[in-house]
Parts: structure tokens; sequence; C-alpha cells
């Protein structure tokens, strides 16, 4: 076990501490010593109108990627769940995606939001002229354009873990509840629905951390921009040590992140639980 | 039973329709990437007089063989590391039901809650000091710790659905420790390998912050560092970016389809968990 033990600690855990001890100094990560600063950092972010814009998108961002790919991801997977023939060939159209690069995905969806880009070519080709838009340009259209990139690469890993839930759904139990009378949307959210709550946990969580760690997207996309609208958490702390050289404030800003991931976990895993009971 | 009815060739058509818009962007980089900059076609009809001069030119711009290199060391050298360490630390994580064993196992699977932001800012530090920045083998020290606590998780969890009967037979068999791990604990976990090297290679073939925060202007980029140089470069030539785009994915999509059947198992294994 000791070698395991040696990379967590060495490669995470004792780093880990070290970053949030450095959120108390202002490191500039190069010069030998740093002061202390007590809780200077955070009550700069407090008044950082880039630090919260950043905590704005993060958590909007999460916040509407868990339900929307968590949603999208059922959809397709009780639409693959039925007797349709093209069924495994659909399913690694809409999977296949997962396991490319994101920094790949990223860039060939940066050129589809070009103004004269293919979305744009296609709204003029099928008459919807009027929705032509500068995709990039505007901050909150920016925001949506890029968790709709997460939501075309990422949905298909939702569809497979609702797939595999679904399967564990007992196929007797649907049909006896069909012979008591029940229509398909009846049992469907009496029976299905409540069986796929281990899959929604997974789903949620899953969604959930990700979401608050992203990065790559907006890095290609817009790099935080038009202005510093679209940045989030993960990009800010990257841009304050790498270019501005400040790795306390940096460190600071990730231990935010952290204790958010917390937060978000503590309180997926408390819904879950109290649904297990309630059972 | 469930027959083919009308209400399934809907559902069918309607699936049809929506992978057709899902798969534009594929279309359009398909599309582009065999086109001449000058090409008069419009953005998106393909050329009558397709080009592989793209792929040729972007290859050794991008600089892409020896990106692909990094790339296969970097994972191949993390995951083999993660399999063998994980999977001879979870033996005992599983087995042994005292206090300290419960204790080390909640430490490792706190680790699964840390996004490894918190830890990467110390991380280069350190690694700058020991002048290990602009190598590969940073990227491998620490993927080893940052993808070590869904290894734990995984193996533990698996091994303790395992009957105990096994490694007591090979104990009495006199084996040693090294030959129990080879003979008893690698066939053991074999079916959660599978799982966990997919999952782990994965995640390490596409990561980007670390390689762009630990191999910036090495000439040792992974591929996903070595494509957004690429691009951040070469901003406009969209030819050639979508040609570096496609050489990129193709192996991995290969990939995938080859080992179709364990990379689904992998990504639903959670629910067994």
């Amino acid at each position: 076990m000791l070698p395991a033990a040696f990379f967590l600690f060495g490669s995470l855990l004792i780093p880990s501490v070290q970053g949030a001890v450095y959120a108390f100094t202002d490191w500039n990560g190069l010069s030998a010593d740093f002061n202390w600063v007590g809780l200077e950092n955070f009550r700069r972010m407090v008044q950082d109108d880039l630090a919260k814009q950043a905590l704005f998108n993060t958590v909007a961002v999460t916040v509407v990627l868990v339900l929307l790919q968590n949603a999208a991801g059922l959809l397709l997977a009780v639409a693959l769940n039925s007797k349709i023939k093209s069924r495994g060939l659909m399913r690694v159209v809409f999977f296949s995606p997962v396991v490319v690069t994101p920094v790949v995905v990223a860039a060939l969806w940066r050129y589809m939001y070009y103004p004269d880009g293919p979305i744009n070519t296609i709204l003029g080709m099928v008459g919807l002229k009027s929705l032509q838009q500068e995709w990039l340009a505007e901050p909150n259209l920016a925001r949506w354009a890029i968790v709709a990139v997460i939501l075309w690469q990422f949905s298909g890993y939702l569809m497979v873990i609702y797939l595999a839930g679904l399967q564990n759904v007992p196929d007797e139990l649907i049909e006896s509840a069909r012979l008591d009378g029940a229509g398909p949307v009846r049992v469907f959210r009496h029976i299905t629905l409540p069986m796929l709550r281990p899959a929604a946990t997974i789903g949620f969580l899953l969604v959930a951390i990700s979401g608050l760690k992203i990065f790559d997207q907006v890095w290609i996309i817009t790099r935080g921009g038009p202005g510093t609208s679209t940045h989030t958490l993960s990009t800010m702390l990257y841009q304050e040590a790498f270019v501005f050289g400040k790795f306390g404030y940096s460190t600071a800003i990730a231990v935010v992140l952290t204790l958010l991931a917390l937060l978000f976990a503590v309180v997926q895993l408390r819904i879950a639980n109290r649904r297990d009971y309630r059972r | 039973m469930n027959r083919y009815r009308k209400g399934t060739l809907t559902l069918e058509i309607i699936l049809y329709a929506v992978a057709i818009v899902y798969l534009i962007p594929v279309y359009v980089l398909v599309v582009s990437a065999f086109k001449r900059p000058d090409d008069p076609t419009p953005q998106l009809v393909p050329t009558t007089h397709p080009t592989l001069a793209n792929f040729t030119e972007a290859w050794t711009s991008a600089n892409l063989g020896r990106a692909a290199i990094s790339s296969i060391v970097v994972t191949v050298a993390s995951v083999g590391l993660l399999v063998v360490t994980a999977s001879l630390a979870a033996y005992p994580l599983a087995r042994v039901t005292a206090r300290w064993s419960r204790l080390a196992y909640a430490t490792f699977v706190f680790g699964l809650l840390l996004p490894f932001q918190l830890a990467l800012i110390p991380l280069y530090v350190t690694m700058r000091n020991l002048g290990l920045v602009g190598g590969v083998w940073s990227l491998v020290l620490l993927y080893a710790g940052v993808q070590m606590p869904l290894c734990i998780f995984l193996y533990t969890e698996f091994l303790r659905s395992v009957p105990r009967d096994y490694d007591e037979a090979a104990a009495l068999d006199g084996a040693n420790r090294l030959q129990a791990f080879w003979h008893v604990i690698l066939p053991m976990v074999r079916p959660i390998t599978g799982t966990v090297v997919i999952l782990n290679a994965v995640a390490i073939w596409n990561d980007f912050y670390t390689p762009l925060l630990f191999l910036t202007g090495s000439g040792n980029a992974t591929l996903p560092l070595a494509v957004y140089t690429f691009v951040s470069t070469y901003g406009a030539q969209w030819h050639l970016i979508f040609a570096s785009l496609i050489m990129t994915s193709v192996p991995i999509l290969i990939a995938f389809l080859a080992m179709q059947k364990a990379v689904f198992r992998g990504y639903s294994s959670g629910l067994k968990g």
C-alpha cells in the first residue's frame, strides 16, 4: 500500500494542504520569502469584480449543466431503451464525442460560432436570418454558447449511465403495471423514474464536479472574453498565477473552488440519502 | 411481447433527425479539412478537388508526431503505475477490517472530492524547484497522485465482492508477495482493470490543464497542448487546424470502436460501485 500512499500524499494531499496555506500569503511564486496576510486574499476576492463574475459563471454554468446534461442523457437513454433497430448505432453516435479530446471539440466549435461560420450560414439557408448572431461577442450569449459545447460533447456520458440504470428496471414490473391499466406516462413516472435514483445520484455528482472545474472550453473558445465576462474560477486562477504571478491570491481562489466542490457533494449525497430512507 | 410498432418507427425517424443535426459539426470538420485554402466551393459544400496537403502540412507544423509520442509515454506510464500501485493497495484495504484499514480507505476516497486545482500550484512550485517542469515525468508523478483515489475506489469496491477463498489458496501454496500479486491479485481484478485502464487513459490522454502548466514551451507537448498551440498560432488557417483535429481524434475513435463493450461497461461502472 505504501507506493499508492506515496503518490496520494506526494502529488495530491500534501500539495492541497500547501495550497490552503499559500492562500493566506502574498507569495508571488518566485521569491523565497513571503508575508502572511491573513484573510487579505479572501477580502480582496469579495471586492474583485472579476472574482465575483468568475464565481457567478462557475456556479451558474454548473447548475445549468447538471440539469440539462442529465435531462438530455435521460431523454436519449429512454429513446434508445426502446425496440428501435438503430439502437447500437445511435449509442455510438451520441457517445463518441465523450472520448474525444475537449480541446479538439472546443476548437471545432469556435469555428462553428464565427460570425460568418457554419451556424450562421445554416441559419441563413433555412430562412432564419433573423436568428443570426455574433455568438461570442455578447457576454450572456457567449456563456451559454460554451455550455452548449459541453452539452454536445458530454450528454452521451449521461446517456450511458441512464441506459445502465434502465437495464436495472425489471420488465415484469412494467408489464404488470401495464396490465393493471397504467399508461406509459404513469409507468415512467411511478416505476422507471424512482428506480433511476442511483443513476441520477451519480449523474448529478459527475456533472457537478466536472462543471465546477470547467477550463478547457472557456480557454479555447473565449479565453474568458468578451472582456472578462466568461471567466470561471479555473480560468481565473490560472491567469492570476501564471500570467500575473499572484500565487497567493490564486490559491485562495482554489480554496473557494474546493469548498464549493465539497458543498455540492455534501448536498447531493444528503439528498440521495434522504430519498433512500423514504423508500 | 412488444413488436416493432408505428410508435417505434416514429421514434426511430426522430432519432435519425436528431442524429443528423447533432453530427453537423463533424460534417463541417470533414468537409473543410480536405479543401485547399483557395478552394472556391461554398463553406458547407464538399469540394470536387479534395486534397491531403492540409494533413501533411499540419502534421509537420503542429509537430504532431512528437506530441503523439509524448502523449503515449505519459498515458502508458501513468496508467501502468496506477494499475500496479492501486491494485496492490486495494488488496489490504478490501481484506483487512481493522480500524487503520478503514481509515486509510476513507483518506484515499476523500481525494475523490478534492479538485486538483488546489494542489496544482504548490505542485508546480515543487516540480520547478526539482527541475522537473518541462519534462513528461512531472505529469506521470502528478497523474499517479490525482487519479489514485478513483483507482483505489474502483479496485477496493470490486475486491470486496470477490470471495476470500482465492487468496487463501494462494497463501497456502507458499507464494511470496510478488508471486501472489502476479498470480493471484492481478487475475482476480482483471474484470475491473479494464474499467480502470479506460477511464484513466481517456482522462490522462485528453487532459489539457496540466500540460498547459507543466509543458508549455518545452518541446515535450502532449497532443492536446500541441493542438492548442497550433490553434493559437495558426489562428485563421482553419483548413490546417481541421486537419490537425481529425488526425488527433481518429486514433481515439478507432480505439473506442474497437473496444466498445469495455468502454461502455467502464463508463457505466459507477453504478455498481
